[in-house]
C-alpha cells in the first residue's frame, strides 16, 4: 500500500502546570527554577507521616480549564493514588484521579484549512506532577543520577483527547489552540521550553475505510510544536512502512529523539505495567456545588474561540490570521487596543504578524515586553495610511520603535524622515531636473515611457527616499504634459 | 490454595521486594492461604453495593494557596543515604 | 502505694497541691523502669536525662495546668522531632525525624513528660510485639506471655508501672488488643477525631491514633489533650472536642447495651466469654438494658479487613525506597535492584506478606474480586452498625477471643495471627471509637471488654466504661498484685 492508503490517527495527552502560588498538597513554593530541593518539605518528598491536604486554587482552576474546555464539570470526584516506583517519585505513588476525573466529555474546535473542526476532549483530572532526575550524561551511560524533587507536588491538568485528529499539523493547531485556551482561562504560563505544558501524542495508522483503530504508540519528550509535527509524521510513516513490511506493530511507548529526528523505543522487554489504582484515604473526596461551577463560568474572560469569531465575522479576517492574532491573551489585548486607535484590522494584523512577530522572535521577547504600545503602532500605520511615511520608511521606523520604545512620530522628527509630500516643493526640484536632463525629457516625449522612471529616481535620489514616489510620478506627468 | 512461585515473583516485582527462593516457596503458601481465606467473600452478593471509599461523611477539605515557605535543605537531608549537591544520589536508572 | 503506681488523675492532684514534683514521679518511674524494663522491654528509646531535665524545668516554674508533669510513652511510629523513630523496623532503624506527630505535640505543649519510644510490631503490623526488628516486649503479667500489638511496648509499659500513659495507633485492633492483654484501658477513638499527622501509618482509612491508660479517668484527660481538628489531615474532623472527663457519670440507668451475638461465638475462649458476660450482668445489675443483636455481615469482616489494610500499607511502605531517608543497600548498582534490595534487607517478614497481599489485591485481574469487593463489606458493616446504634448507645463484647498468649504461640501462621483483629476490626472499618477496659481474669490473665460507641460519641462510650470500672476493681489490679 502507500501512505495516501492509510488513515493517521492521533490523541494527544497534554499536562499544563497549573500556576498556584504553591504546592497541590503543601505550602512550598511552586516557582520554577529554584536550586534544587529548597521548594520541598516532608509532605511533597514523601518523608514518613507526612500527610496531604489539597490547595483550593487547584481545584478552581480545574473548574476553569474544564469550563473552557466545554467540559462537564463532576458534582462529586476524587483522588487514587496510582501506584509505580521512580526515584523521582517520593512517595512511590502518584496521587491522580481515576475513575472519576473531575472534568469529562468537552471539545476545542480548531480549523483546519480554513473550515472548523471539532475535537472532543475524552477527559482532564487534577493529578501531581513528580521530580526531576539529573544524569551524568544519557539516561543510558550515566554511572548515577541526581534527583530534585521541586517539581513534585506541582499541581497538573492532564488534558486527554479524541483520537480526533487525522495529520500531524491538526495535532499541532490542537495543541497551539489548547495552550491559547489555557492562557486565556488563566489557568497556566504554558511555557514547553520550561515544561508547564507539555504533551504527549497516541500516533496509530489503519487502512483508508477500516473502522477499528491500529495498534496504538505513545510518543514522549516532544518539547515543542514543531516536534510534535515532526514526530507523527516520522512515527506515521515508520507505522505504514512495518505495515507494508508486513510487520505486527507493538502497543508501545517510543520516545522522540530530536537530534536523529526518529521515534525510539523506550521499554522493550520491560514489564506491562500495573498501576494498580485505588482510593486514596489521605485525602476526603470533592463535591462540587453547582454554583461553585457558575461562580466559576462568570469570572470567565473571552476565550480563543470566542475572540476568533469575533474577529472573523467583525474583521473578515482569515482563520490563520485570527489563530496567531489570539496566541495570547496578550497579543490578542494588543491587536484590539491597535485597532481601536487605528481601524484597519487587516493592516493591524499583517504588522503584528509580519515585523512585529519577526523582532520579538529575533530578540526572542514576548509581547508584554515590546517597548511601544499598541497605540504608538497604530500612529505608525496612520502615518503610512496618510502618506506621510512611505512603507519602506515605515519599516526602518518600527525598528526603531522596537529597539528604543520611542513613538513613531519622535523618530521621524528626529532622523527627519518625514515624507515630502508638498506639492510646490516637489514641483520645483522636478523643474530643476528637467532642466539638467533635457535629453531625457526629449526621449520620454519620443514615446519612451521608461524615461520618466530615470527622472523619479532622480528626485528620489535628490531627498533621500522622503519624495512621496507616487505624488512625484503624478507630477512629472503633469508637468511634462503640460509643457 | 497455594498461588504458584511465578505468581509470587509477579508481586514482588511489582512491590520492588527481593525475595530468596526459601521465601518465595514460604509466602507461596502463605499468601495463598490467606487468600483461600478471603476467597469467602466470593460467596456474597453485593452488586448494587455502592463500594465505601471514604469512612468519614467529610468533602472539600482545603488549604489556602499561600506560601508557607520549605524547611532548610539540611533538615531534609539529614537522614539520606546518599547526596550530591542537594540533590539525593541513586545508582543509574537503567 | 509508689507515685508510678497511682493514677494520672491523682498524681495531677498531687503536683497542684504541691505535694509532689513532676521530678520525683520521673524518678518513682525510672526506679521502676530499672526494676523491670530488663524483663519487659518496653522501650526502644528511653529518654532519661531530657525527662529529668523537663521535670526540673517545670517545677521550677511550679504550674501543673493538664497534664504537665506526668511521664508519658509514645509507641515508635509517632515522629518525635530529634528523637529516633524507628517503627521498630531495620528500614528506619536510625531515622531521626524534624518534625512531630500533631498528638506528640498537644501533649509537649500540655508539658506531659516524654520518657521514651515504645516498642512495637515494625510498622505497626502484627499482634504480639514480637514482629519488632529489634527484640519481643514481654507481658508484665506474665513474661513467657506476648503483651499484644501492635502498640505491646505501650501498653505493656502502662501495666508495668514504668510510666503513666502512653499513645498508641489502631488499625484493627493494636490499641486494644495490648490494652486487654495488659490489663489496661486502651481507647481507639472515631476515625477523624485525633490527627494522624506525623503518625507512621500503615492503613490510612483504618488507622487512629489512640490512649492507654490505667483507668478510665485518664483515658478521657489524655483523650482530651490530643482530640481535635488539625489543618495538617484532611481525615481530622472539625467536630466540636465534648468535655470529656464530664461525661464520666456512675449512673447509666436505662443506657441501651447491644451484645452482636456474632462475637460470642466459636473461636472465643469460653472463660473469656464468661467474664464479658459476667460485665454484662454488672450493666444489667446498674441499671442497663442488656439485648442480643445481630452484625449479620460479621463473618465478611476480617477477610475484607486484611484486604484493605494490606493494599493501604503496601502503598504506604511505597515510600521506603532507600532514596532520600532509611535503609538502602550500597551494592545494588542499578535503581531497581536497590529497591528491591533495601526493601528486602529493610523489611521483616510480616511486613513483606502483607505488601505482597496488598499488592496482588490490587492488582490487575484480582482487583474487582478483592479490593473493590472488600469495599462494598465494608459499606455492609457499616450499615449493620448504623442499624444496631438506631436503638443501642453501646456495644459489648470481648476484645479479644483469648487472655496474652505464650511468646513464640502464633509464630509460623499468618492466619492463626490475623485471627487477633476478628474482634475488633469492623470498628475501624466503620470508623467507630472503641475501647477495651479490665473486666476479669483467666489463667490469672487479664481479660479486656470491649465497648463500641457511635461515630463521635467517645462521651457515652466513656461512661459506660466509667460506670463499670466504679462497680469493679479489676482496674485497680497490678501484675503480681492482684486485688480481689
Amino acid at each position: 500500500m502507500k501512505a495516501y492508503d492509510y488513515e493517521i490517527v492521533i490523541g494527544l495527552e497534554v499536562h499544563v502546570e497549573l500556576k498556584t502560588k504553591t504546592k497541590i498538597f503543601c505550602g512550598c513554593s511552586n516557582r520554577f527554577g529554584a536550586e534544587p530541593n529548597t521548594n520541598v518539605c516532608p509532605i511533597c518528598s514523601g518523608f514518613p507521616g507526612a500527610l496531604p491536604v489539597l490547595n483550593q486554587q487547584v481545584v478552581e482552576y480545574a473548574i476553569r480549564a474544564g469550563l473552557a474546555l466545554n467540559c462537564e464539570i463532576a458534582s462529586y470526584t476524587k483522588f487514587d493514588s496510582k501506584n509505580y516506583f521512580y526515584p523521582d517519585l517520593p512517595n512511590a505513588y502518584q496521587v491522580s484521579q481515576y475513575d472519576r476525573p473531575i472534568c469529562s466529555n468537552g471539545y476545542m474546535d480548531i480549523y483546519v484549512d480554513g473550515k472548523p473542526k471539532r475535537i472532543g476532549i475524552n477527559r482532564a483530572h487534577i493529578e501531581e506532577d513528580a521530580g526531576k532526575l539529573v544524569h551524568q550524561g544519557s539516561i543510558t551511560e550515566t554511572a548515577y543520577s541526581l534527583v530534585d524533587l521541586n517539581r513534585c507536588g506541582v499541581p497538573l491538568l492532564e488534558i486527554v483527547s479524541m483520537p480526533d485528529m487525522r495529520q500531524a499539523a491538526e495535532a499541532r493547531q490542537y495543541l497551539e489552540k489548547l495552550r491559547s485556551t489555557m492562557l486565556f482561562a488563566g489557568v497556566s504560563d504554558c511555557k514547553m521550553e520550561e515544561g508547564s505544558l507539555r504533551c504527549d501524542a497516541n500516533v496509530s495508522v489503519r487502512p483508508w475505510g477500516e473502522q477499528a483503530l491500529g495498534t496504538r504508540v505513545e510518543i514522549k519528550n516532544l518539547n515543542s510544536f514543531r516536534s510534535l509535527e515532526k514526530a507523527i509524521e516520522y512515527e506515521a510513516r515508520r507505522q505504514m512502512e512495518a505495515l507494508d513490511d508486513g510487520e505486527v506493530l507493538v502497543q508501545e511507548t517510543r520516545t522522540w529523539d530530536e537530534e536523529k529526528q526518529v521515534t525510539r523505543s523506550m521499554r522493550s522487554k520491560e514489564e506491562a505495567q500495573d498501576y494498580r489504582y485505588f482510593p486514596n484515604p489521605d485525602l476526603p473526596p470533592l463535591v462540587i456545588p453547582r454554583e461553585w461551577v457558575e461562580s466559576v463560568a462568570r469570572s470567565m474572560p473571552e476565550l480563543p474561540q470566542q475572540a476568533q469569531l469575533r474577529l472573523m465575522e467583525k474583521y473578515g479576517l482569515s482563520a490563520y490570521d485570527v489563530s496567531i492574532l489570539t496566541s495570547s491573551p496578550e497579543y490578542l489585548a494588543f491587536f484590539d487596543r491597535c485597532v481601536a486607535a487605528f481601524a484597519q484590522p487587516k493592516a493591524v494584523a499583517n504588522w503584528m504578524m509580519g515585523e512585529l512577530n519577526k523582532f520579538l522572535n529575533q530578540s526572542n521577547l514576548q509581547i508584554t515586553e515590546c517597548r511601544f504600545s499598541p497605540e504608538h503602532l497604530a500612529e505608525l500605520l496612520k502615518m503610512i495610511d496618510e502618506g506621510a511615511v512611505s512603507g519602506k520608511m515605515a519599516k526602518d521606523i518600527f525598528a526603531e520603535m522596537f529597539a528604543s520604545g520611542k513613538p513613531a512620530a519622535q523618530i521621524v522628527k528626529e532622523k527627519g524622515l518625514a515624507q515630502i509630500s508638498d506639492q510646490d516643493t516637489l514641483i520645483a526640484m522636478i523643474e530643476e531636473v528637467l532642466k539638467a536632463n533635457p535629453k531625457v525629457v526629449e526621449d520620454y516625449r519620443g514615446g519612451k515611457q521608461k524615461a520618466a522612471g530615470f527622472l523619479v529616481g532622480q528626485i528620489m535620489k535628490a531627498t533621500k527616499g522622503q519624495a512621496n514616489p507616487t505624488l512625484v510620478n503624478q507630477l512629472i506627468d503633469k508637468c511634462l504634459s503640460a509643457e | 490454595m497455594a498461588l504458584t512461585i511465578a505468581e509470587v515473583e509477579h508481586v514482588a516485582m511489582l512491590a520492588r521486594i527481593s525475595l530468596n527462593q526459601s521465601e518465595k516457596e514460604q509466602f507461596a503458601l502463605e499468601l495463598g492461604l490467606v487468600l483461600n481465606y478471603a476467597d469467602r467473600l466470593k460467596s456474597l452478593q453485593t452488586d448494587n453495593i455502592q463500594p465505601l471509599d471514604h469512612i468519614l461523611p467529610v468533602s472539600n477539605v482545603f488549604r489556602e494557596d499561600v506560601v508557607i515557605g520549605s524547611p532548610d535543605r539540611e533538615d531534609m537531608f539529614a537522614n539520606a543515604p546518599m547526596a550530591e549537591d542537594g540533590q539525593y544520589r541513586v545508582p543509574k536508572i537503567i | 502505694m509508689k507515685l508510678n503506681d497511682l493514677s494520672v488523675h491523682e498524681l495531677k492532684n498531687l503536683l497542684q497541691s504541691k505535694q509532689t514534683s513532676s521530678e520525683e514521679i520521673i524518678k518513682s518511674c525510672l526506679e521502676r523502669i530499672a526494676e523491670v524494663e530488663a524483663e519487659v522491654k518496653a522501650f526502644i528509646t528511653l529518654l532519661e536525662d531530657d525527662a529529668l531535665k523537663a521535670a526540673r524545668n517545670l517545677d521550677k516554674k511550679g504550674e501543673y495546668q493538664g497534664l504537665a508533669g506526668i511521664p508519658y510513652g509514645l509507641k515508635d511510629n509517632f515522629c518525635t522531632s530529634g528523637i529516633k523513630t524507628t517503627c521498630a523496623s531495620r528500614m528506619l532503624e536510625n531515622y531521626v525525624p524534624f518534625y512531630d506527630a500533631t498528638a506528640a505535640r498537644r501533649l509537649s505543649e500540655a508539658d506531659a513528660i516524654l520518657m521514651g519510644k515504645m516498642n512495637m510490631d515494625e510498622f505497626a503490623m502484627g499482634n504480639s510485639t514480637e514482629l519488632s526488628a529489634f527484640f519481643p516486649t514481654r507481658n508484665p503479667w506474665d513474661h513467657n506471655r506476648v503483651p499484644g500489638g501492635s502498640s505491646g511496648g505501650s501498653a505493656a509499659a502502662v501495666a508495668a508501672g514504668e510510666i503513666l500513659f502512653s499513645l498508641g495507633t489502631d488499625s484493627g485492633s493494636s490499641i486494644r488488643q495490648p490494652a486487654s492483654f495488659c490489663g489496661v484501658v486502651g481507647l481507639k477513638p472515631s476515625y477523624g477525631r485525633v490527627s494522624r499527622w506525623g503518625v507512621i501509618g500503615s492503613a490510612s482509612s483504618l488507622d487512629q491514633v489512640g490512649v492507654i491508660t490505667r483507668d478510665v479517668t485518664d483515658c478521657a484527660l489524655v483523650l482530651q489533650a490530643i482530640a481535635g481538628k488539625d489543618p495538617s489531615d484532611s481525615t481530622s474532623v472539625a467536630l466540636e472536642v465534648p468535655d470529656y472527663s464530664a461525661s464520666l457519670k456512675a449512673d447509666i440507668k436505662g443506657l441501651k447495651i447491644a451484645y452482636p451475638r456474632e462475637y460470642f461465638q466459636a473461636g472465643i475462649d469460653q472463660h473469656v466469654k464468661a467474664c464479658v458476660m459476667e460485665a454484662l450482668k454488672t450493666y444489667e445489675s446498674l441499671g442497663a438494658i442488656i439485648d442480643e443483636v445481630s452484625l449479620p455481615h460479621s463473618e465478611y469482616a476480617l477477610p475484607a479487613f486484611l484486604l484493605i489494610a494490606c493494599a493501604e500499607a503496601s502503598a504506604n511502605m511505597g515510600k521506603y525506597d532507600g532514596v532520600r531517608f532509611g535503609l538502602r543497600d550500597f551494592s545494588a548498582d542499578n535503581v531497581v535492584d536497590m529497591y528491591s534490595q533495601s526493601r528486602g534487607l529493610g523489611f521483616g517478614t510480616d511486613v513483606k506478606r502483607r505488601i505482597l497481599l496488598g499488592t496482588h489485591a490490587l492488582s490487575a485481574g484480582y482487583y474487582e474480586d478483592y479490593y473493590l469487593k472488600a469495599l462494598k463489606v465494608r459499606r455492609l458493616l457499616k450499615n449493620d452498625f448504623d442499624k444496631v446504634f438506631e436503638n443501642y448507645d453501646v456495644i459489648v463484647a470481648p476484645t479479644a477471643p483469648t487472655v496474652a498468649f505464650e511468646l513464640g504461640a502464633q509464630s509460623g501462621d499468618p492466619l492463626t495471627m490475623y485471627m487477633n483483629d476478628i474482634l475488633t476490626g469492623s470498628t475501624n472499618m466503620a470508623g467507630l471509637p472503641g475501647m477495651s477496659i479490665p473486666c476479669g481474669f483467666v489463667q490469672e490473665m487479664p481479660v479486656g471488654m470491649h465497648l463500641i460507641g457511635k461515630p463521635f460519641d467517645e462521651p457515652t462510650m466513656l461512661k459506660a466504661a466509667y460506670a463499670f470500672e466504679q462497680a469493679t476493681s479489676f482496674h485497680l489490679s497490678r501484675p503480681g498484685r492482684r486485688v480481689r
